[in-house]
């Protein structure tokens, strides 16, 4: 079995589904970055998405734009994102632009990622057209590659697509870039995760406008995870305490998860 | 050239998107194949190129801005066009394209505001809900261009993030996009972006060319011997050549804006000072850092002021056939005063790069040969830009 696969497997196995919470590596600095990426074990999330900071994020709203150049600002490089994968007490997957990995080398990341115990890269830049090359290179370190589906993908090409993701599918949510949301139209969401379950045995996150536990708790009655970024940024960005604020944000997006 | 299926120019183009877009691309390009099979839209293009543009626009003998002992310099005149500029002949075909597919909205990004202004205009003309995103640095020193496009109805919607430019609006156009996708329509500005950008604003610009090509033979009875245009994504440029790409006698240079110089780390010539990147949906040539962000540009000319260059520019410079050439700001406004004081035009800043580069080249030739330059757009919008700087450059000169 996959190993992401596995992680997702694991949340079910106790009944409910897992939480992955997304940050940008190096927001707001390094050091609090890392203490952040440290809470996330005892918080009790499952897989932790370490953003790669790209000064020109074309999916993201203004808390993940802010927190990109937060951390560009403060000097954020590749080596400083590896540096969280590796110290993650859970597994971690990047979450990054295409540019920043073919800049720094596909195999040379593929490498580098591989040795820091990384389970893979999630590219959103990067539509299935375009994923072969980096697949290719990451399969041969035994990473995966996770591909997004939109509410805009029409069936023929989700089909095409969960066909060649890794790990998991990335259901994206709603229209729109990456951002907080008031509602979660989890009708709508239903739906597309029944059409996308009879093409695939995959498990499948959601992602996008998830903000509040409320919304994990309705995503654990459909999905096998629920990504939480834009939010979980806000939490803590601009608190005095930013780490106890992370953890107890996650802490409780995680008491969300357990299944009714 | 038509690009392949994945909108790839040999290496340089496709489409790096996030998913939620390919969808909406999709129908841009079918709905563009089907469009562009059916006379009837070329019709209403063409129609709306002579009755509200003022096409064709003519040729001009530039003779005393010409070194008289060298080759003539022959202007091709898009500064003539209504709006000022070549950015009407791609927003009127991007216009007439959203009504044809039923999108009653339509975004666009500007930088120095002409783009912004040929899409309010065209969106006033078509009955469209137009919104321009704009960077907030940009609306600051082009003030006049956002009163223009509020006078035309349009809404300007500043842009606050990364460097408050051309960049950043162009990412918040995508980023609205995303959400908006069922009754917008994006209509960028040049030939860059992801697939079919990048070929259908070349399709919608190559009537300069095609045009040009046709005026030499008729007026001189030969081809140019040079051809000349500026590039910053590189429409008007591209709108030139495609025409004469096969005419093998005919050299090409495409002239980018080397700012303060190709080594000063102030520049915004992506071919000669950048490296292969993704930018805004295809590879390309990028200004970037060896980590891939994306670097800040500077250029006297606003609108040549872009970290990226068309895919289709990065094949012809692969291939060898167009030579890209660096002309510095000062560079520029030299000639933006030549030929304002020997020609009574004052060119578009962006423009003076190319005809600075024409008159070295035009010295090198003999009377009885044509270099032809794309004089994309007029001047009177850079009046106030070019004078501080000056003022600027004075003031340094003499500190």
């Amino acid at each position: 079995m996959s190993r992401l696969a596995e992680v997702f497997a694991r949340a079910r196995a106790q009944g409910r589904c897992a939480c992955v919470p997304f940050l940008v590596a190096g927001d707001p600095d390094q050091a609090t970055s890392l203490a952040i990426v440290q809470a996330m074990g005892a918080a009790g999330a499952d897989l932790l998405e370490i953003g790669v900071p790209y000064s020109d994020p074309l999916a993201d709203g203004p808390s993940i734009v802010a927190a990109s150049q937060r951390a560009l600002d403060h000097g954020a490089t590749m080596a400083s994102v590896l540096e969280l994968v590796a110290k993650s007490p859970i597994p971690a997957i990047l979450f990054t632009y295409a540019n920043p990995v073919i800049q720094y080398g596909i195999e040379r990341l593929a490498q580098e990622l591989a040795a820091a115990g990384g389970y893979g890269a999630i590219i959103p830049d990067l539509p299935l057209e375009e994923t072969q090359e980096i697949a290719k290179v990451f399969a041969r370190y035994g990473l995966e590659l996770p591909l997004l589906v939109a509410p805009t993908t029409p069936p023929e090409r989700a089909q095409r697509i969960v066909a060649e993701s890794q790990g998991f599918v990335y259901l994206v949510a709603r229209l729109g870039v990456t951002g907080a949301g008031v509602h979660l139209h989890t009708a709508s969401i239903a739906t597309q995760i029944a059409t996308l379950r009879s093409y695939t045995n995959l498990p499948i996150a959601v992602g996008f406008g998830i903000s509040k536990p409320e919304h994990v708790a309705a995503i654990s009655e459909i999905a096998d995870g629920a990504i939480i970024g834009s939010a979980f940024i806000d939490a803590y960005c601009a608190q005095s305490s930013p780490v106890a604020a992370a953890r107890e944000f996650i802490a409780t997006m995680v008491a969300s998860t357990q299944r009714a | 050239m038509k690009p392949d299926q994945y909108g790839y120019f040999g290496e340089f183009g496709g489409r790096f998107v996030p998913e939620v877009l390919v969808e909406a691309l999709q129908q841009v390009e079918h709905g563009f194949a089907q469009a562009a099979a059916d006379e009837s839209f070329w019709g209403e293009y063409r129609a709306a190129l002579r009755d509200f543009v003022g096409r064709p626009s003519p040729l001009l003998v530039a003779e005393r801005f010409a070194d008289p002992a060298g080759a003539r310099i022959v202007l091709k005149r898009e500064d003539l066009n209504h709006t000022g500029a070549h950015k009407i002949n791609n927003t009127i075909g991007q216009g007439l394209l959203a009504v044809r597919m039923g999108k009653k909205k339509i975004i666009a990004e500007t930088g120095a505001g002409q783009h912004g202004v040929a899409t309010a205009t065209i969106g006033a003309r078509l009955g469209l809900d137009v919104t321009i995103f704009m960077g907030a640095r940009d609306i600051e020193r082009q003030a006049p261009n956002v009163r223009i496009m509020e006078l035309l109805g349009a809404r300007v919607q500043p842009v606050t993030s990364g460097t408050q430019t051309l960049k950043d609006a162009t990412n918040e156009a995508f980023r609205y996009w995303t959400g908006h996708v069922e009754d917008t329509f994006y209509v960028i500005g040049s030939v860059v972006g992801a697939h079919p950008y990048p070929y259908m604003v070349r399709e919608f610009q190559r009537v300069i060319g095609d045009e040009a090509r046709t005026q030499m033979l008729e007026r001189f009875g030969t081809l140019p011997v040079d051809l000349i245009a500026c590039v910053g994504g590189g429409s008007n440029a591209i709108g030139l050549f495609t025409a004469f790409l096969d005419d093998a006698s005919v050299r090409i240079w495409g002239i980018e804006a080397g700012g303060e110089g190709l080594e000063s780390g102030k520049t915004a010539a992506s071919i000669e000072a950048g490296s292969v990147g993704i930018l805004h949906g295809s590879r390309s040539y990028v200004m970037q850092t060896p980590q891939g962000q994306i670097l800040e540009t500077h250029s006297i000319s606003a609108g040549l002021d872009y970290p990226g260059i068309g895919p289709e520019h990065a094949y012809l410079h692969a291939t060898g056939r167009v030579t890209y050439r660096a002309i510095t700001d000062a560079q520029a406004l030299v000639a933006y005063h030549r030929l304002a004081e020997s020609e009574g035009i004052i060119p578009a800043v962006e423009s003076a790069h190319a005809l600075a580069a024409a008159y070295e080249i035009a010295k090198n030739g003999t009377p009885d040969q044509y270099v032809l330059v794309n004089l994309s757009g007029r001047g009177d919008k850079d009046i106030a830009q070019v004078a501080s700087y000056e003022a600027e450059l004075l003031a340094r000169a003499e500190s």
